[in-house]
């Protein structure tokens, strides 16, 4: 990365030239990034093109048009791939407390993780069903429009220099048991055990251009929508609310609000500190 | 002086009591925003904004949801665990990406994301830390035509990164908290 130190990150590309590359990227390989928020996107860009070796839009709009696997290596890096196991123990502690108690009456309960990454919150979600005696009756979703995040969640691995952090947030959450029971530590990495991730199905959804595909009694898409702009987070809330059973949960990131969306009618708020909402049809 | 738009102050170790002094030497009316950047422990809970709202008299500050719109005379205080940036149209942009200088919020994007939506209009503050961040974000607040002040590293509890922007940012501006505070009053219209 040696012109990341002698140059600041925006002198590399202008806000005329990133509308370019997203229209070039959306034309040749379909996917729709004219509705991201452009501060963070222009930032996503920039960190491609310091970490390839473009010096300009041009060598990278070049190696887009010109190149499917610098494209692949593109879209693995431009997606936001960072995750926690438990994120926000006070969010996963109202999970436990108010929500699953809720589920546990229905019969099958299906949940949807709306921009899994690499899936840390979906395995997190797995340890509180499996505790609140739930998990073999519940089907988990998990998306993400980035193929390389997905075949890593598929393998369940963790790194284990995490787990620290992860257990410290696991019990931060009312977690009792024994955190290291449900992973096996090797070498680097933790494996969180089959019997926690066999009812997770992943699998590729975008949310700026797919559709509704099942319906759910909990949707979790926290730390997705904060990429978006107004119309597109407004696109993805109503794919939400079409994809809620009645009185379904909506439960969103710590800093992102209903307040500003075209459907905050149609929800009202469980907890407002931790975001947790439901459907009100 | 007039067309100041934002004041950004970034800190890290030992810069709580500065922001604290910072924050009671704004001017009553001040019609800028204030965006605070501080290191910051990320899942455990934290009254950060509290504490710093009891001890700025009756200002404004909050920790901002994504999407709000910045609005004059508010103090806007980056969330735990989130990096936060500003778009064209003058809302809070909060992103995830991975952490700058071990850091999210980091004070680098921040400084960096300000100067690009206010250019001239911005005033840059780097605290007293640990590490570098800053120093790349105090570049981009000169290039677009800012004021760049650093807290005098001699006066700072921790003086390596108000030591690495003065070395980084030729033209930026070493002060006393004393000095950066009497700055401050002047910037009102």
């Amino acid at each position: 990365m040696a012109i990341g130190k002698s140059m600041t990150a925006h002198s590399l590309i202008t806000m005329e030239e990133l509308e370019d590359i997203i229209h070039l990227v959306r034309r040749q390989y379909g996917y729709d990034f004219s509705d991201y928020a452009r501060a963070s996107l222009q930032r996503r860009v920039v960190r491609c093109m310091q970490k390839a070796n473009c010096l300009t839009a041009y060598e990278l709009k070049y190696q887009l048009t010109n190149d499917n696997r610098f494209f692949t290596w593109f879209i693995e890096s431009l997606t936001v791939n960072v995750t926690e196991m438990f994120r926000d123990p006070a969010f996963y502690k109202e999970l436990r407390n108010s929500v699953l108690p809720k589920l546990a009456s229905y019969p099958t309960i299906k949940i949807w993780h709306a921009g899994c990454s690499t899936g840390e919150e979906v395995f997190s979600m797995a340890i509180l069903l499996h505790e609140a005696g739930l998990l073999n009756r519940t089907r988990l979703y998990a998306t993400d429009l980035n193929p390389a995040n997905l075949e890593r969640a598929r393998q369940g691995i963790v790194p284990l220099q995490n787990m620290k952090e992860y257990t410290s947030n696991y019990i931060q959450s009312g977690g009792t048991s024994d955190f290291s029971s449900y992973y096996t530590a090797r070498y680097e990495n933790a494996i969180i055990h089959k019997e926690y991730r066999k009812n997770v199905v992943f699998a590729m959804h975008n949310l700026a251009t797919d559709q509704v595909f099942n319906e759910f009694q909990l949707i979790c898409c926290r730390n997705v929508l904060i990429y978006f702009n107004r119309n597109l987070q407004n696109r993805a809330m109503t794919l939400f609310s079409d994809s809620l059973a009645p009185l379904g949960y909506l439960a969103l990131g710590m800093k992102e609000s209903l307040m500003f969306s075209e459907a905050r009618h149609q929800f009202e708020t469980i907890n407002p500190a931790v975001r947790i909402y439901r459907s009100k049809i | 002086m007039a067309g100041y738009k934002a004041v950004v102050i970034g800190g890290s170790a030992g810069s709580i009591p500065v922001v604290t002094e910072l924050l009671r030497a704004l001017p009553l009316n001040f019609k800028f925003s204030v965006f605070i950047v501080l290191h910051r422990l990320k899942n455990v809970p934290s009254s950060m904004d509290v504490i710093l709202a009891g001890k700025g008299k009756g200002i404004y500050i909050k920790e901002p949801d994504d999407k709000e719109v910045i609005q004059g005379h508010r103090v806007y205080l980056a969330p735990q665990n989130y990096h936060l940036l500003i778009e064209a149209d003058h809302t809070i942009s909060l992103d995830y990406s991975e952490p700058v200088h071990y850091s999210r919020p980091s004070i680098d994007v921040t400084f960096e994301s300000v100067a690009q939506v206010y250019a001239a209009g911005v005033v840059a503050v780097l605290l007293s830390g640990a590490n570098q961040d800053g120093a790349d974000g105090l570049r981009s607040v000169i290039d677009q035509g800012g004021t760049a002040i650093v807290q005098d590293p001699a006066t700072a509890e921790y003086p390596a990164m108000p030591q690495a922007a003065l070395n980084r940012n030729k033209s930026a501006v070493a002060m006393t908290p004393e000095k950066i505070a009497s700055f401050l009053q002047t910037l009102n219209d």
